[in-house]
């Protein structure tokens, strides 16, 4: 009741990570939607000259990156832990056309989770990238979200990359189930 | 019914097909999707414009719907076949929703998995293609049985304000020459960037 609105936690180190994404000049976001990429979607849906995509399946973004970047733009892929395993066959055209990818990942299944069901896939997220030659970043704490990002879309655009992003789950939150 | 004979599949000679769906083709932009569709772009004429896939089955139409939304003043075509078109038919769905107005697909439908031994695939079993995209959002979408409707369809292609548009194209289950696309992505993609004036890291 003191006071009345205050920004989620969320929605600051989100709108950081927007901007950082802004600056690296990425045009295109594709998206299979998790509560913690919730905020980075709403304002790749806003912003004007910012083409954002749903999808049906994680894969289908990696498609849509090549496809964009064939066209001369950048983009960046947001999904879920879960997705990742999706991608692995995808990921080949990411080596075999070698061209610049970055992907932003929430972690679900390996902290504070009520879904079990999560879990398997999240104990290889990782991995599962590695498999494919797509280097692996981790972001534990909100306040080093930013850095990271900007560090590894620079990483990834000047060098004619493919890496991830990992957000850890204790970074994003609790997911509240009783609501 | 339901009944299949290794004889059916459809009129059309693929080659035919896609030399008139490539002729004049203009400002066109065109991803294959692997195996024979990007044979038959080749046969029709190597292009700095042709992006071909050797991989990632499933792709053809994301790569073309990330390359219509990046280049909207260019008439995208992705040429694709029917297993190609069903190991990712959520791409119609996710293609609708983005609606652009300068993508076009068609699906050299020859009810195989042509690679792999002519093996049937769902479109020998009563599953429609050309239904999914209208149930997609696509602005059109015909199925073609005769070469005197390729013209036409051409036509749509070279549009970037015609809408999205899909044709279901049904060719003969024949095994025809294959003329090999340069298999190095790394290659063909830079080829295809320089085309449109975007240099090599």
């Amino acid at each position: 009741m003191l006071n009345k609105k205050r920004p989620d936690p969320l929605d600051i180190w989100s709108d950081q990570v927007f901007d950082a994404l802004l600056a690296a000049d990425i045009k295109h976001v594709a998206y299979v939607p998790d509560t913690g990429h919730a905020r980075l979607i709403e304002r790749a849906i806003e912003e004007p000259g910012m083409e954002a995509s749903v999808l049906t399946t994680e894969e289908e973004g990696i498609g849509l990156l090549l496809g964009a970047w064939l066209g001369g733009e950048r983009g960046v892929l947001l999904m879920q832990s879960s997705g990742v395993g999706n991608c692995i066959n995808t990921l080949s055209l990411v080596q075999n056309c070698r061209f610049p990818f970055l992907t932003l990942v929430t972690m679900r299944g390996e902290w504070a989770e009520f879904n079990g069901w999560q879990t398997p896939m999240a104990k290889v997220t990782a991995q599962a990238f590695e498999l494919m030659d797509v280097l692996v970043y981790r972001a534990e704490q909100s306040n080093e979200a930013v850095k990271i990002v900007s560090a590894v879309a620079d990483t990834v655009f000047n060098g004619d990359l493919a890496a991830a992003v990992l957000f850890s789950q204790r970074m994003i939150g609790r997911k509240e189930w009783a609501k | 019914m339901g009944e299949v004979t290794l004889q059916s599949s459809g009129p059309l000679e693929r080659r035919k097909v896609v030399s008139e769906l490539l002729q004049d083709r203009g400002d066109l932009l065109v991803v294959t999707g692997l195996g024979s569709p990007s044979y038959d772009a080749m046969a029709a004429g190597d292009n700095d414009a042709n992006f071909y896939l050797w991989g990632g089955m499933g792709s053809a139409v994301t790569i073309g719907l990330g390359l219509s939304l990046a280049q909207p003043k260019r008439p995208v075509l992705v040429l694709t076949g029917d297993g190609e078109m069903l190991m990712g038919l959520g791409a119609l769905a996710t293609a609708g929703a983005k609606h652009p107005r300068n993508l076009s697909i068609a699906v050299l439908d020859n009810e195989r998995y042509g690679e792999t031994g002519m093996q049937l695939t769902h479109t020998a079993h009563g599953v429609g293609l050309a239904e999914v995209a209208t149930a997609c959002n696509f602005d059109s979408s015909v199925v073609i049985t005769e070469m005197d409707k390729i013209g036409p369809f051409r036509q749509q292609t070279q549009s970037t304000d015609a809408g999205l548009r899909f044709a279901q194209i049904k060719i003969k289950a024949e095994n025809v020459e294959k003329v090999l696309p340069s298999r190095d992505g790394v290659h063909v993609k830079n080829r295809f960037r320089a085309h449109l004036g975007f240099s090599p890291l």
